[in-house]
């Protein structure tokens, strides 16, 4: 089980709560969690990558356990404690805008 | 009993203003979509209870929502708009090649005859179609394969398709407006675009008559005359009696010619109102005053109207897709302000009242008229 933390406009556009739960078969990698998230709640295609190229949007950031993840291609896999559900995967809003 | 509701798209919600035929008296509802710039809400002519919004945001990209209870509850339909084949450029800033990349829906115009059928105008500037109420959208491609495409280049609010209008007289015709390419016709229901911009004058491009590449902010038709169109450009408020084929200036004795919104009584189609702005950086109403100015020509002359409006310390815009009448008789105006009030007018201008004073700042102003 992967827990996938939301930001608040995410949580409110796929109408959950702050942590969602997903099942992944196969490696867990940044790409599979969001493929998978994708999958489950349509309605944030296109909001967290691009519809077409998969790219990261600018202001949305990647963490877990601590880390930065943003960067990392989306076949990295994912920390041991992301992918046995012990640590969250963090969809972050970058602190910018008015 | 008749009765309007107005459909406010602000830079952080929607906001859902309903009143009865008297229009004194009225009830808010919102924000919806609370910290969400919603740069257009239009309600289907056919259904008036299936209302389109554009819900955008610099951090979650593109919504588009679908109600089909007049605005009471929402359900998000889809977002992926892609461009027909390879995008190819458009003109940069700088004058170098820049590819066609979507950000926003800036306009939603529903069909005039089916509810689940709704147009799309995007930036960077492109047109799209959907169907079935959203649920799917694609690009119209005849458009931006208009032999001019590659040399578009963006207003300072981006290249934005802004404006749609609907022959209601011949649904193969269709009217779109561009910043800072210019205005478009179809006649074969979108599969193939002509640039309308003779009669046009814009400075300081290089060709100030130039086939593209003039600034149009806002145009506007009558229902009863499809051929004659109204226009607000950066500079200069136009007009054309043969569906754009020829405009002509009818500024006339406007106090500034610059300004964004245009819009036609709805009962008189010579009579048509504009909010003159200040330009070119400034972009609020001369000498703090906020004026409304009426022509009952067709233009040329025009008269101000304040009476319920700020005449002093009043530094706001009034943005492109701000402004729209109601059907009801007498014909009722409403527009919106970068300062979040809605002014509204139950008497075609002669006098206003906000009907709400702070909201944020407001891109758009729909009103339905129900009976």
């Amino acid at each position: 089980m992967i827990r996938v933390e939301l930001p608040q406009h995410l949580q409110t556009l796929a109408r959950v709560s702050r942590e969602v739960t997903l099942e992944i078969a196969g490696p867990v990698t940044q790409g599979s969690v969001l493929d998978a998230l994708e999958a489950r709640y349509p309605v944030l295609e296109g909001a967290i990558r691009d519809h077409v190229t998969k790219k990261r949007r600018p202001f949305l950031r990647y963490f877990a356990c601590a880390q930065d993840l943003s960067h990392d291609p989306p076949e990295t896999p994912l920390p041991d404690a992301v992918a046995s559900g012990a640590e969250p995967y963090v969809i972050l809003g970058a602190i910018a805008g008015g | 009993m008749s009765g309007v509701r107005v459909l406010v798209g602000t830079r952080k919600g929607a906001f859902i203003l309903t009143s009865d035929g008297k229009r004194n008296k009225w009830d808010v509802s919102g924000p919806h979509f609370g910290g969400w710039e919603m740069y257009h809400l239009k309600g289907s002519p056919v259904n008036p209870n299936r209302l389109y919004a554009s819900q955008s945001s610099g951090w979650f990209g593109q919504q588009i929502q679908r109600s089909d209870d007049g605005g009471k509850t929402w359900e998000a339909v889809n977002n992926k708009f892609v461009y027909d084949g390879v995008p190819g450029t458009h003109q940069w800033y700088d004058g170098t090649p820049h590819p066609w990349e979507f950000k926003r829906v800036w306009h939603l115009e529903p069909s005039l005859t089916d509810a689940d059928v709704v147009y799309a105008g995007v930036e960077d500037a492109a047109m799209f179609r959907s169907d079935d109420g959203g649920n799917s959208w694609n690009e119209m491609p005849g458009l931006r394969a208009h032999g001019t495409g590659s040399q578009w280049a963006p207003g300072a609010g981006g290249l934005c398709l802004h404006t749609i209008l609907i022959d209601p007289s011949n649904p193969k015709r269709m009217f779109i407006a561009i910043s800072a390419a210019g205005a478009f016709r179809t006649d074969d229901g979108g599969e193939t675009w002509k640039a309308i911009n003779r009669g046009l004058r814009s400075q300081h491009i290089p060709e100030p008559e130039a086939e593209v590449g003039h600034c149009v902010h806002r145009i506007a038709m009558h229902r009863s005359r499809p051929s004659v169109l109204f226009m607000q450009k950066h500079w200069d408020v136009m007009r054309t009696d043969d569906g754009g084929d020829n405009w002509r200036e009818v500024s006339g004795n406007l106090p500034t010619d610059f300004g964004f919104v245009i819009d036609v009584h709805a009962h008189e189609p010579e009579t048509i109102y504009v909010v003159p702005i200040k330009s070119d950086s400034e972009h609020y109403p001369p000498d703090g005053k906020l004026r409304v100015f009426r022509s009952r020509s067709g233009g040329n002359e025009w008269e101000p109207l304040t009476k319920g409006l700020p005449q002093s310390d009043c530094y706001v815009n009034v943005l492109r897709d701000a402004m729209t009448v109601d059907a009801l008789d007498p014909c009722g105006i409403y527009f919106g302000t970068t300062g979040g009030q809605v002014y509204g007018s139950a008497n075609g201008g002669d006098s206003w009242a906000p009907i709400v004073r702070d909201l944020p700042a407001v891109m758009s102003v729909e009103v339905q008229t129900l009976t």
